[in-house]
């Protein structure tokens, strides 16, 4: 971690200045101990990122050689309309997948942090999706939506609710609206987790001081639940934003972008355009356009909330 | 950090919240309090958490009762209800199946190598920023806090042809570094928070003993770290398990296969494709080592999976 014993002392003797010593003492442990750190990071996160960026003017097959291609990726991007549908399809996901998880996670984080016992073990269960890799929860909504066989199918056929016998992923009205209700069954365990902690860090004061004011339920919701959950409101659609913008696993695994184009969000567009067209300039034009969504995104909400000010008046050191 | 914040918050108060609320809902009883916090409302509640709770537990449960049928029941039987006979086969078919037990170690050293490259580096690295001594710790924290930002999805081109170029395509430890790489961020946030708690008359000792950074580090930080280490490794490990998007991009051999891909390619072209039961299984098995870690070591779990959202 630190500079050798040898040269410390060497350093303490010669120097009589003590400061600079132990600024330089301080530079070469930060040195040791960051910069394997950086190396990976740098390797592997901030130098693909500039590739990344750098490609998207270039045509390139891997194979070959790389070509200078200045704008035309990024003219053939906002001109084909499949690269545009697949924009707006993104939107709409992130959109839909916004309005499906905050709000029933803000519901069921409320619900979970309340006193009564059995909200605790409904607390644990409703965490087992977090349990199945994405790949895993997949498979399973695959066979439980299987045309014909499938679980949902089975209740059609023997229970006669069959309006639960469709082709759930295959149909093009409903594949879409299918991949959203599996996203949100991912990740709403995960956001209840932060609404929960957020309803618990509330002051029962706050509550006791709006039921002495005569609030009724509605109104201190309303008044004393909302405002005081804004940080978790910001953290999870934040999260659900930028995650649904970038989403692929589930989309890749189920239905591939389809039927048709209905499901074919950026990700999805960008993995066809690079590992299977071998487009890697332009399919990194397309990754540019994630990034770039993902960090403004991200970047917009936490400013627009001042979400990155509060941590430097919580703990007062940064 | 929110978290602790939160777990603690009973000691700070003088009276703990429990006994708050019961006075409350006491009072509200007889000076009428918060009105409308009613039978009914409750019973809503109540009602919506449980269907909620079932749509959560139906597909598992589902995915559970068809793993325990053969073949020929998951044609015939109940779909939904465990009549009509249950049987072990796909769980001995799964383990005489060719690969998944290679699937299983892959992931297996992957996650503990990711683990393992995770927390030291994080370590060392949230040691020297709290510490705050030069530009270069303020300025590499910076970088790594931009880094969160950054969608891995959006880089998997270059990182396809970086791991190409350094001979790591298509190798356990090429997929190791990248995966840590990515894991990165949020272990040094989830560290830096944690560290920052270190009261600095503790440092301040250290150094009027004498101490250099190493032995700062090993005798204070790491001893100091211990409960944040157990976060950091879930986060990490459950990375390392689960994850699907690098594995498929950056390996295409059998022989690196990990469980997320072993997975999907056993449901698209595997001999056990149209046998449902053994692929439901295999999930099941899959999320075994997960459900253990959960059951055994909960609080630090749930904390790992809240990665910096939980702070």
């Amino acid at each position: 971690m630190a500079a050798s014993p040898a040269v410390l002392n060497r350093n303490q003797v010669g120097g009589s200045r003590s400061t600079i010593t132990a600024r330089r003492r301080s530079f070469f442990a930060d040195l040791a101990g960051i910069s394997p750190t950086m190396a990976l990071f740098g390797a592997f996160i901030i130098v693909p990122t500039a590739f990344a960026l750098f490609l998207s003017f270039t045509n390139w097959n891997v194979d070959g050689p790389i070509h200078w291609a200045g704008l035309a990726n990024w003219r053939e991007f906002f001109s084909d309309p499949v690269s545009r549908h697949s924009l707006l399809v993104t939107f709409e996901l992130a959109g839909l997948s916004w309005l499906a998880q905050t709000p029933t996670a803000m519901a069921l984080g409320i619900f979970v942090a309340g006193t009564q016992r059995y909200r605790a073990v409904y607390a644990a269960l409703y965490l087992v999706p977090l349990l199945l890799s994405t790949a895993g929860l997949s498979l399973m909504w695959e066979e439980v939506l299987f045309p014909q066989f499938g679980g949902l199918a089975w209740l059609g056929i023997h229970a006669h609710m069959h309006f639960l016998s469709r082709n759930w992923l295959g149909s093009p009205d409903l594949a879409f609206f299918t991949i959203v209700v599996i996203i949100a069954w991912q990740f709403v365990p995960f956001h209840t987790l932060i609404f929960q902690a957020g309803r618990r860090a509330i002051p029962s004061e706050l509550y006791d001081a709006a039921s002495v004011d005569g609030a009724n339920m509605r109104q201190s919701f309303w008044h004393v639940t909302l405002p005081q959950l804004r940080y978790s409101i910001v953290t999870s659609s934040t999260l659900v934003l930028v995650g649904s913008l970038t989403y692929f696993d589930i989309i890749y695994i189920l239905t591939q972008g389809g039927p048709g184009d209905t499901t074919r969000v950026l990700a999805m567009d960008m993995y066809n355009v690079g590992f299977n067209q071998t487009e890697f300039g332009y399919a990194s034009a397309i990754a540019t356009v994630l990034g770039v969504l993902g960090i403004v995104l991200a970047i917009v909400l936490v400013r627009l909330s001042g979400f990155g000010s509060m941590e430097g008046t919580q703990e007062g050191t940064w | 950090m929110v978290a602790t914040a939160t777990a603690k918050a009973p000691a700070r108060v003088p009276v703990p919240r429990r006994a708050v609320r019961a006075k409350a809902r006491s009072r509200s009883k007889t000076l009428g309090g918060i009105r409308g916090r009613s039978k009914i409302s409750r019973f809503a509640s109540f009602a919506l958490g449980t269907i909620w709770l079932v749509f959560v537990l139906a597909p598992i449960y589902y995915m559970v009762l068809i793993s325990f049928r053969s073949p020929n029941q998951y044609l015939s039987a109940n779909a939904w209800l465990p009549t009509g006979g249950l049987s072990l086969s796909s769980y001995s078919s799964i383990f005489h199946a060719t690969g998944v037990g290679t699937d299983f170690r892959d992931s297996g050293e992957l996650a503990v190598g990711t683990i393992v490259v995770v927390v030291t580096l994080s370590l060392a690295a949230g040691y020297r920023i709290v510490r705050r001594g030069s530009r270069f710790s303020a300025v590499s924290f910076r970088l790594i806090l931009f880094g969160i930002a950054i969608p891995i999805q959006a880089i998997v081109i270059p990182l396809y042809a970086i791991t190409n170029k350094l001979h790591i395509y298509d190798t356990l430890y090429g997929l190791v570094l990248v995966l840590s790489a990515s894991l990165i961020p949020v272990a040094v946030l989830l560290m830096v928070n944690y560290l920052r708690l270190i009261p600095r008359q503790l440092f301040d000792a250290m150094a009027v003993d004498g101490a250099g950074p190493l032995t700062t580090f090993t005798h204070l930080v790491v001893p100091m770290a211990r409960p944040v280490l157990a976060v950091i490794s879930i986060y990490a490990g459950l990375g390392a398990w689960n994850n699907f998007l690098l594995p498929l991009i950056l390996t295409q051999s059998n022989n690196d296969q990990v469980l997320p891909l072993g997975m999907y390619q056993f449901a698209s072209n595997g001999e056990y494709a149209l046998n449902v039961p053994v692929l439901m299984a295999f999930v099941m098995l899959s999320a075994l080592p997960l459900l253990v870690l959960y059951i055994g070591l909960r609080r630090q779990f749930v904390k790992g999976i809240g990665g910096f959202a939980l702070r």
